[in-house]
């Protein structure tokens, strides 16, 4: 059982930070709605659990565009050489030589490479809000309208992107670099 | 004072919601700011070059950076000018879900080959 490093970065990007993230989202709507529960015994520790949450959350989001940007999208749009016939070790150019594959780059990957971006924004501004204004959030429905509808937005930005990662590493695997030997085999 | 502001926990009056705004309202505009830097980048081979500061990750990476730039300056300047101040949360909100919507459909590219 083996894995490249290209493959390896894919995962730890898509599987780990992209993943985490999308859970995340789901347990962060749990903890603001907890905020907005009027009646609830508030302590200190409580109203900073939803601000901790949240920068988590932006630093996992962070984690993911950066590594997305930086370490992945230039092995997937890296040129091929002329002359080269076996487009596999290039992602980008292997999906636009075929008209079935095509619009998984021209509409998925430009979609995603961009969108992407928006959840840190999102998600940062969510968590300084929510540490900020830790004490104040229970009695505020605007504040906490303008979490809900960013992290809610996030949640929508990170699931495109997620979903087009996923889809595109079906058709166009970002692969090679070093092997990996996890398990020897008999 | 507003009305949300002013209710008070205990004897700690509740912080100015200047700060709130600032970082919700730029938030939008940061978001537009992706979303119109890649629509230039898209349509203008110069931009894309010229926003092209890494190579190997091409115009994306101008495009990101740039709008991660207005996005804090921005940020900064509403900080500056509204920290200590207690503003309609409801109409900013609304200013910036509109801006994060528009943000949303401008990068996706069907739409954003429109404009």
């Amino acid at each position: 059982m083996e894995i490249t490093t290209r493959s390896l970065w894919t995962l730890v990007h898509g599987m780990g930070f992209g993943a985490l993230y999308l859970l995340a989202c789901s347990g962060s709507i749990v903890l603001l709605s907890l905020r907005s529960t009027t009646n609830a015994h508030s302590t200190p520790g409580g109203d900073r659990v939803l601000g901790i949450y949240l920068t988590v959350m932006a630093a996992l989001a962070w984690l993911t565009v950066l590594s997305g940007t930086y370490i992945i999208y230039p092995w997937y749009r890296a040129a091929p050489p002329t002359g080269v016939a076996n487009l596999a070790a290039f992602p980008r150019s292997l999906l636009l030589s075929k008209p079935a594959t095509r619009q998984w780059h021209l509409i998925g990957m430009e979609w995603k490479e961009h969108v992407a971006w928006l959840v840190p924004i999102a998600i940062t501004m969510a968590a300084f809000i929510a540490i900020k204004y830790a004490r104040d959030l229970k009695h505020s429905p605007a504040l906490r309208s303008a979490l809900y509808g960013f992290v809610g937005t996030s949640l929508f930005a990170a699931g495109v992107a997620g979903f087009f990662g996923a889809m595109l590493d079906k058709n166009a695997p970002v692969d090679g670099g070093q092997t990996i030997r996890l398990v020897q085999g008999e | 004072m507003s009305s949300e502001t002013a209710i008070s926990q205990g004897n700690i009056p509740a912080l100015p919601n200047g700060s709130a705004a600032a970082a919700i309202l730029s938030a939008g505009i940061g978001s537009l700011a992706l979303a119109l830097f890649t629509i230039v980048a898209d349509q203008s081979a110069t931009a894309k070059n010229l926003l092209s500061i890494y190579k190997p990750t091409g115009a994306l990476s101008g495009v990101s950076t740039l709008a991660i730039l207005v996005w804090f300056v921005v940020w900064a300047a509403l900080e500056w000018r509204w920290r200590g101040r207690d503003l309609s949360l409801k109409r900013i909100n609304i200013i910036a879900f509109t801006l994060l919507l528009l943000s949303l459909l401008a990068t996706f590219p069907p739409l954003g080959d429109l404009l």
